[in-house]
């Protein structure tokens, strides 16, 4: 197949696909655990907490798949990545299964037995599988910042040397808070256009507070991340074009060299400036009662805290704090030009009828979840 | 346990439970689709319950489904980072364009399915409900695409500068013959579940007089519905079986328990107790001809056994060490010529050669006991898989009777009748499963010591993790499952008891329920404002 397209070209649009990809999931997903999260301090009797989870209840299920697709996607453009990270963060990902295995029966179940115990017994399975999640999220983002100690045998085999509790390090539990702050308020925004009277109302007030949080962990963080964290950076020339293989180079470490990219390619700037405003406008536009901007607001800051970390560390994606030799970057640990050409096919083609199909059925959904809509629905959760 | 067998262990565990949720997924979703068609081609308000009812059930299955199912996409990261990094290039494609063509569809419908049926006209809410049949469907073939590559290899080749496999024509990854027939026969098998689901419920509210209306219907569906794809579970699963023959040959001799080759042609062993330490199977009853006319479709093809397959092992094992001296040569000099041109021809054989690490670190130092072993490993455990095997065909042939009886049955308006069929249904129930998890453990436990055929041994595949963290996980796993199965039947048997009429939270639609045995009646007035929009106009009483 001649395509003109260079196997340098599509490691970078892997690259963003695969941020695309993670900021899909924080944003649509993002709103469904936010919800979930919010759960036991927005609604204060069963039919409150019924309306929150009802506000997601018919879409959450899509929303999810932006995290299989992660996955899934990491698996095909990045297998050393995928290999690398899922294996190393073991208790960590197995801890996220669990909580994400709750969510589907918690919606499910919830409803399906009227006793109080019952009920409350999946609201708390519903928050945790919305907060575990999100904070083993940013922790992992933490520790991708930091570097993962594993080395990459001859054989490509990847071994991780480190423990479970190293994870929890200060950097990485304030990437969490952040993480937690962030999907908060993504949720309570939404359920600030999407639930009713009473609820909302809380709502507006729980994601004001969110957004503020929000801003001031993200700027914490950046501070850390330009004073005391080490960054690193490939010192040996790059063969963007030379098969899969990371044991072909050498890296430098150094406080401030996650910043390096945003000196020398300035537009990246955006990503920081969206994290940092964002929040902000969110908050006011909580305050303001504009619902719908204030939602997007609150995406766009989301989008902007991802994207930050990605560009910060670019063209690394999982660099290796014990051998930064070793680290997995986008010019050593992709797929096949073949394969990310394929794929990239298969995004093009699907992505878009996803997107349109999406669309219509939160169209087909409008409307205010309140104590009418309950009453009036026949499943309802 | 070495971290291998736990893995193993783990995998089959969850994959096993995950597969519990998705045959009926499969089934139901499209017997929905059929009974909603019915209800917008004709207007009859029954067929539209039926949905209603039977989806609900769908929605708790479902649900477990898609938990169980993340499971699994994580666990090859997570457990078999190895295999990831190996096989990736290949691998994760298909699992990424099921995640965008079908996982996406129908888990974005399935809301929708359930909370737009006062938001869509009749003809939107009948499309949602094919898009999730139509997304489940899509996601097993995806899934089967990848599985199959499992099986039989194509369309790539191994790359020593990235020390992986790579895709070098993807088409022939799609196109897998294995995959083709893997499909079909999986999915029949899941249409055979969701027949029998809904039959075997139906009979149960048959013998109990509850229902009456709903449930005839519901079987005579299923038993055409069951009918049809009874036979075709069959008709592709011989299919299926061909297939292997082409590629997996150490399979089908263990699935036969056929030690030494048989001259074509070969006979099929319908009973015998098979003895793999001493290469024998006692008490053989054998059907004459009968293998090489289901395994190679002729009488002149013989079909080698598993003493020859291990010297055929053998060799292979001596041409892999070659490319794999020639690899490692590869690493300490990369522009070693010689070296690349002996890995690109015998690059088939190297996994054969990686078999030796289980019993010497470096496999060009190999002595012949060790190869002789590596040799003898290549055969899986034949026991396992002639009964497996055989409990499955049983279980299949078995269907094609019951789904038949109950079609001439329902056919001649006889069901409430016929208190034996109806009886043999409701016990019929678990059968389904259980044939297709033993379709699992043939398709998978006979493809060891392999975890993708003749390219890389399973005991290699592992992550190089601490076994106190899987023993951790797999702990986990089994209390959660198990609490989970646990609340999940409860909650099918609570709403089956329930029955249609009590179990959805519309007040109303109980009372348009008709009276057991007597003319339908459509309900003359409507109290609640959403069903009304529904109905159409003038809908008058008809019979089916």
């Amino acid at each position: 197949m001649q395509v003109p397209l260079e196997y340098d070209t599509l490691r970078v649009i892997w690259w963003a696909l695969l941020g695309v990809l993670l900021i899909g999931f924080a944003v649509f997903d993002g709103f469904d655990l936010g919800t979930a999260m919010l759960l036991p301090v927005l609604g204060r009797n069963d039919e409150e907490r019924r309306i929150l989870i009802n506000s997601v209840g018919p879409v959450w299920e899509g929303n999810q798949v932006w995290f299989i697709l992660g996955g899934g996607a990491s698996f095909a453009a990045w297998p050393p990545v995928y290999a690398a990270s899922f294996s190393g963060f073991y208790v960590a990902m197995f801890l996220t299964l669990v909580a994400l295995i709750l969510r589907p029966v918690a919606f499910k179940f919830r409803g399906k037995i009227d006793r109080p115990l019952w009920r409350s017994f999946w609201d708390y399975a519903l928050f945790v599988g919305g907060f575990v999640p999100t904070l083993i999220f940013g922790v992992a983002f933490g520790n991708l910042l930091q570097g993962v100690p594993f080395i990459i045998e001859p054989d490509m085999r990847a071994v991780y040397k480190g423990g479970f509790f190293e994870l929890l390090n200060p950097f990485a539990l304030l990437c969490g808070l952040l993480s937690l702050a962030m999907i908060a308020m993504h949720g309570a925004a939404f359920l600030y256009m999407k639930a009713g009277e009473k609820v909302a109302h809380r709502a507006g007030v729980a994601g004001y507070y969110a957004a503020l949080a929000t801003f001031a962990l993200f700027a914490v963080g950046g501070v850390c991340a330009w004073f005391f964290l080490s960054g690193y950076a490939i010192t040996s020339e790059i063969a963007p074009n030379a098969p899969s293989n990371p044991l072909h180079k050498t890296v430098t470490t150094g406080v401030g060299l996650w910043m390096e990219n945003y000196r020398a390619r300035p537009w990246m700037l955006a990503a920081p400036i969206l994290g940092l405003i964002g929040p902000l406008a969110a908050a006011r536009l909580l305050r303001l009662q504009r619902e719908r901007v204030a939602f997007l607001a609150s995406a766009l800051s989301v989008s902007g805290v991802v994207a930050t970390a990605g560009f910060a560390m670019f063209p690394f994606i999982m660099p290796s704090s014990l051998e930064p030799a070793h680290s997995l970057t986008v010019w050593d640990a992709s797929s096949s030009r073949t394969t990310l050409l394929i794929m990239l096919i298969a995004v093009l083609v699907l992505l878009p009828i996803v997107l349109a199909y999406t669309a219509w059925v939160y169209r087909v959904l409008r409307g205010r979840i309140d104590a009418r809509f309950l009453e009036k629905g026949g499943h309802a959760y | 346990m070495s971290v291998v067998d736990l893995s193993r262990l783990q995998f089959a565990l969850t994959a096993l439970y995950h597969f519990l949720f998705v045959p009926l997924t499969l089934g139901l979703s499209v017997l929905l689709g059929i009974m909603e068609s019915v209800y917008v081609m004709t207007g009859r308000r029954i067929w539209r319950d039926m949905t209603v009812f039977w989806g609900i059930l769908f929605g708790i299955n479902f649900a477990m489904g898609v938990a169980t199912g993340i499971t699994m996409e994580f666990q090859f990261g997570m457990n078999w980072s190895y295999y990831s990094q190996y096989v990736g290039d290949v691998f994760g494609a298909p699992l990424a364009i099921e995640g965008l063509m079908a996982f996406f569809l129908e888990a974005t419908f399935i809301g929708l399915f359930f909370f737009g049926w006062d938001r869509l006209s009749k003809p939107g809410h009948l499309a949602v409900t094919w898009c999730v049949a139509l997304g489940s469907n899509f996601s097993a073939l995806w899934i089967l695409v990848a599985n199959a590559w499992m099986q039989n290899p194509v369309g790539s080749r191994f790359n020593p500068d990235t020390v992986r496999m790579e895709v070098t024509d993807f088409l022939a990854v799609i196109f897998n013959p294995v995959a083709q027939s893997k499909f079909v026969h999986t999915v029949a098998a899941g249409y055979v579940t969701g027949a029998m689901f809904v039959l075997s419920i139906g009979a149960y509210y048959l013998l109990r007089g509850r229902h009456v209306e709903l449930a005839r219907r519901s079987i005579t569906v299923a038993a055409s519905f069951g009918l049809a794809s009874a036979l075709s579970v069959v008709v592709l699963g011989d299919e299926s079986g061909y297939v292997t023959t082409q590629n997996q040959k150490a399979k089908l001799a263990a699935i036969e328990a056929m030690w030494r080759t048989e001259p074509a042609p070969a006979a099929f062993t319908i009973f015998g107790i098979p003895d793999q330490d001493k290469h024998e199977t006692r008490y053989a009853l054998e059907a004459p001809w009968a293998l090489g006319l289901i395994a190679t479709r002729s009488l002149t093809q013989a079909i080698p056994g598993i003493f020859d397959l291990v010297d055929d092992a053998k060799l292979r094992i001596g041409r892999g060490v070659e490319a794999y001296r020639a690899m490692l040569s590869l690493q300490s000099d990369p522009a070693n010529q010689a070296a690349r041109r002996t890995i690109a021809m015998r690059q088939r054989d190297l996994g054969y050669a990686m078999l030796l690490r289980r019993y010497v670190d470096d496999p060009t130092r190999a002595n012949a006991d060790d190869i002789n072993r590596a040799a003898w490993d290549t055969i899986p455990n034949v026991p396992a898989l002639f009964w497996s095997f055989r409990i499955m065909v049983a279980i299949g042939f078995y269907f094609i009777a019951l789904f038949a009886y109950a079609f001439v049955v329902a056919a001649r308006r006889r069901l409430d009748r016929r208190k034996g069929l109806l009886r043999l249904a409701l016990w019929s129930l678990p059968l389904p499963w259980i044939a297709a998890e033993l379709g699992w453990i043939v398709a998978e436990y006979g493809r060891q010591p392999w975890i993708i055929e003749g390219v890389l041994p399973t005991f290699l595949a592992a992550s190089p993790i601490a076994a106190s963290n899987i023993w951790l996980s797999l702990a986990g796993f089994v209390v959660f499952y198990t609490a989970l199965l646990v609340v999940d039947l409860y909650l099918l048997a609570k709403y089956v008891r329930l029955g249609p009429s009590e179990s959805w939270l519309v007040p109303d639609l109980a009372t348009r329920l008709a009276p057991p045995g007597g003319v339908e009646m459509e309900p003359r007035t409507l109290h609640h404002p959403s069903l009304e929009r529904m109905e159409p106009k003038g809908a008058g009483p008809s019979g089916i």
